[in-house]
């Protein structure tokens, strides 16, 4: 294959965000095409490189790039399957990302430096996929970091973007100081930061630590891919543009850890107690994230914590030694997901406002964005897991292989002894996706149903807005400044990407049914459901999905009928209803008068998880508060201790000059006095 | 003649200019008891170079360009008090001390912190 076109694949991209940024002040007209155009080519030549390459070939192309004195740092491309697949997914999403943005930040004055952040982005992610050597995967990893930052505090006149943004960097950057010492233990032992080599070391057992590379890189990987107990910067990340959130914080560089751990299998396959490591990892976050996500009123952030739930499991199948399950689910998840928050997107400009309460009193909003609508069912259907849509076949991928591995025989694929996962890691991921998929059913049905299909809006068509609606008062919310008329909510460039994501929504599961169509360009291995865990994560979805549809009929019935006391209409116990009164005080009547069945379903679990059970307060309590104390006791020594020494040799030689300065009388004989008094002292010295 | 008379005939002109030119207020007889220094050192040229025998009589030489340096260093002298005494009416050296720098409360040298505070905050604002 020629070199020249995976080459040119992350280029692309780079050289557009430098374009863009270099004109965009000047030519804003070119900063549309230049954003879109590159962008688009290398997701051309993505899917033709991965077409030239075919399925179980892989290929490997290296070029010295610098001489380290250990093991030497080149720029290396690594080619297989798994690349393939991805980065034809990134190239796909980034595409639709930049159509949309292009409609959904119309008015935005910062749009050039935002498409150039993006595109730059969109190459950093090919340089992940494509690279074959761990340190210019680091340089891409990095690139995205700050690309992520520079993009959640788009809007940095708010001060949430602006402490969402740096919560995210410190965050992830938390996760990447171990990670940089896992790569380089990792390039110590094998010898060689090549990844075919570091495989083929891991192959011949020459790695001499395995576990504590595996836990190192999978610091990296919770910071990145947002796993507990690193996940706390997604949910407020989506402060940032929502096509940002749907592009970065959904599809693509999230996935990016996801994506490293696959691609280093065999080397997380020595080490057992890193598997389990990442299978409890995996189940407090899918567990704790789904519940979250029953919770939350911003819609953006629901989504959020249902990323991260999704990563958990991705970060699952890792842990039951199934890569191919993990990759899977990455690429569906991907694509509903992008689709989810672009869709979440239109819906945000048409209503106004990110909180699905105010939403359910947006009469008619349905019917004001019929695409939105739509696509955003079919996503949520695919994220619920519900047959016949990609999301069913990738989570029953991930349980498949959780239960192989509850088994003892981990669907590895040959990257190393199925007895190389230990069993509990299975039955860890397995009842915790078990439980995932019927909390994924009630969230995302909770949301569709909370959103646009309330009375209010049903019952009322013809009222009128209710001004801005404001959201539940003690939720937390990642407002987003938009300046969008709600009338042309829903443009072409904001219409059409949706549709064209929700294809591999609704088609691509299919594609793992037959061993020759999927798992042939992957691993090998099958991804077919097994019959006995189809049914039960099928079975638990749907009656997740119907739990959140009785809840939310009953609350809305208690709602219609007659309207006492909020708490009563809510289906609560009154306890805990008349609990939550005094928080609720100081909002209008109206915010609580909300069928949320997400109170009813999860009872007194729900203020904790709105407020994702206090991991925030408890690292600010641990974290942010030593530090700020910290930094605040080396202001001091600055201010006053070290500056106390520089501003006092200044306040000496100042004494000290007025002192001299009173010898300088003008008076010549009291000069000469002195010089005569200092010759006799002279004389006297030498005499003596 | 033994050279301790010449000597200590110097040794108290030389005192005497020293004190007059420490102590004197007018600025003329300042300038003379200059010259008594000069003188005392004359003399002593002259003592010693005729106690040494000195073949060459440098001493004595020595004198004489001594001599005609503190005459032309009296004119430029004299002069210099002439102007003084032109310009401010007194030929008192304790007045003329307008090169000497007067202790008074406001001085740059104070207002340059202020400066720099001022500019410290303009940077951190």
């Amino acid at each position: 294959m020629n070199l020249a076109l995976p080459a040119l694949v992350p280029a692309l991209p780079a050289l557009g965000a430098a374009a863009t940024l270099a004109t965009g002040r000047k030519a804003p007209g070119l900063a549309r095409p230049l954003a879109i155009v590159p962008v688009a080519v290398s997701a051309v030549l993505a899917l033709v490189v991965a077409l030239q390459l075919g399925t179980g070939q892989s290929l490997d192309a290296a070029t010295r790039l610098t001489p380290t004195g250990g093991p030497d740092i080149a720029l290396a491309v690594h080619l297989d399957g798994f690349s393939s697949l991805i980065s034809v997914l990134v190239g796909l999403v980034a595409t639709c990302v930049q159509v949309y943005s292009t409609a959904y930040l119309k008015e935005d004055r910062r749009y050039p430096s935002y498409a150039a952040l993006v595109s730059l982005f969109t190459a950093a992610m090919f340089l992940v996929v494509y690279s074959g050597d761990l340190i210019v995967l680091l340089v891409g990893w990095e690139v995205m970091g700050v690309c992520s930052y520079f993009l959640i505090g788009h809007h940095w006149e708010t001060a949430d973007a602006r402490s969402a943004s740096l919560k995210a960097f410190l965050v992830t950057k938390l996760g990447d100081v171990p990670f940089l010492f896992g790569i380089f233990l990792l390039g110590a032992d094998a010898g060689s930061f090549r990844i075919p080599d570091v495989l083929a070391a891991a192959g011949d057992g020459r790695l001499g630590h395995p576990t504590l590379i595996a836990l190192l890189l999978l610091a990296g990987v919770a910071g990145k891919s947002a796993q507990f107990p690193l996940h706390t910067w997604l949910p407020d990340a989506m402060a940032g543009p929502t096509p940002v959130s749907a592009l970065i914080h959904a599809a693509t560089m999230v996935a990016a850890g996801i994506y490293l751990v696959a691609r280093l299998m065999p080397v997380f396959l020595l080490s057992g107690a890193a598997l389990v490591v990442l299978a409890v990892m995996a189940a407090v976050t899918m567990i704790g994230s789904a519940l979250c996500a029953l919770a939350q009123d911003d819609l953006k952030r629901v989504l959020a914590y249902s990323t991260v739930g999704q990563l958990g499991y991705m970060a699952g199948a890792l842990a039951s030694g199934d890569r191919e399950a993990s990759v899977f689910h990455l690429v569906s998840h991907g694509a509903f997901k992008a689709l989810l928050f672009l869709a979440a997107g239109v819906v945000i400009h048409a209503a106004h406002t990110n909180s699905i309460s105010a939403m359910s009193r947006i009469p008619g909003l349905r019917k004001r964005v019929p695409d939105a609508y739509w696509t955003m069912g079919i996503a949520l259907v695919a994220l619920a897991g519900l047959p016949p849509f990609s999301g069913f076949f990738s989570k029953e991928a991930v349980l498949t292989a959780a239960e192989h591995a509850a088994n003892g025989d981990a669907l590895t694929n040959g990257l190393g002894p199925a007895s190389g996962v230990p069993q509990a890691a299975g039955w860890i991921v397995l009842i915790s996706a078990a439980l995932t998929a019927l909390l994924t059913g009630a969230y995302a049905a909770r949301l569709f149903l909370v959103a646009f299909h309330s009375p209010a809006g049903a019952a009322a068509p013809l009222a009128p807005v209710a001004g801005p609606a404001d959201h539940e008062a003690d939720a937390p919310y990642s407002p987003e400044p938009d300046e969008a008329d709600p009338v042309t909510a829903e443009p072409p460039a904001m219409r059409w990407p949706l549709w064209v994501l929700a294809v591999p929504t609704m088609g691509f599961g299919v594609a793992g049914l037959r061993s020759d169509w999927l798992p042939a360009l992957l691993d090998g291995g099958s991804l077919r459901p097994s019959g006995v865990t189809a049914v039960t994560g099928t079975g638990l979805a749907v009656v997740g999905v119907l739990a959140a549809y009785g809840a939310w009929r009953s609350a809305t019935a208690r709602l219609t009928t007659g309207r006492p006391a909020p708490a009563a209409a809510m289906g609560v116990p009154p306890a805990e209803g008349w609990g939550r009164v005094p928080e609720q005080a100081g909002a209008p009547a109206a915010e609580v008068v909300v069928a949320d069945p997400g109170r009813t379903l999860l009872g007194p679990l729900f203020g904790p998880a709105r407020h994702g059970f206090g991991v925030d307060r408890l690292y600010h309590a641990l974290f942010v508060r030593p530090v700020g104390a910290a930094a605040r006791l080396v202001r001091f020594l600055d201010r006053e201790v070290v500056e106390g020494y520089v501003q006092g040799s200044g306040i000496g030689a100042n004494l000290l000059g007025r002192a001299v300065r009173l010898a300088q009388t003008g008076n010549a004989q009291t000069y000469l006095s002195a010089l005569l008094a200092g010759v006799v002292l002279l004389a006297v010295l030498v005499a003596v | 003649m033994h050279l301790a008379y010449p000597v200590v005939l110097s040794a108290l002109l030389f005192s005497v200019g020293v004190y007059g030119v420490l102590a004197r207020r007018n600025a003329v007889l300042v300038l003379m008891s200059v010259e008594l220094m000069l003188n005392a050192v004359n003399l002593n040229l002259v003592a010693f170079d005729a106690w040494l025998r000195d073949a060459l009589h440098a001493g004595q030489a020595l004198t004489l360009f001594t001599i005609t340096v503190a005459a032309a260093e009296v004119g430029l002298g004299l002069a210099i008090v002439l102007l003084l005494f032109r310009a401010r009416g007194t030929a008192d050296i304790d007045r003329a001390t307008a090169l000497g720098d007067p202790a008074e409360p406001h001085t740059p040298a104070e207002e340059e912190p202020a400066a720099a505070e001022a500019l410290k905050g303009r940077a951190t604002a």
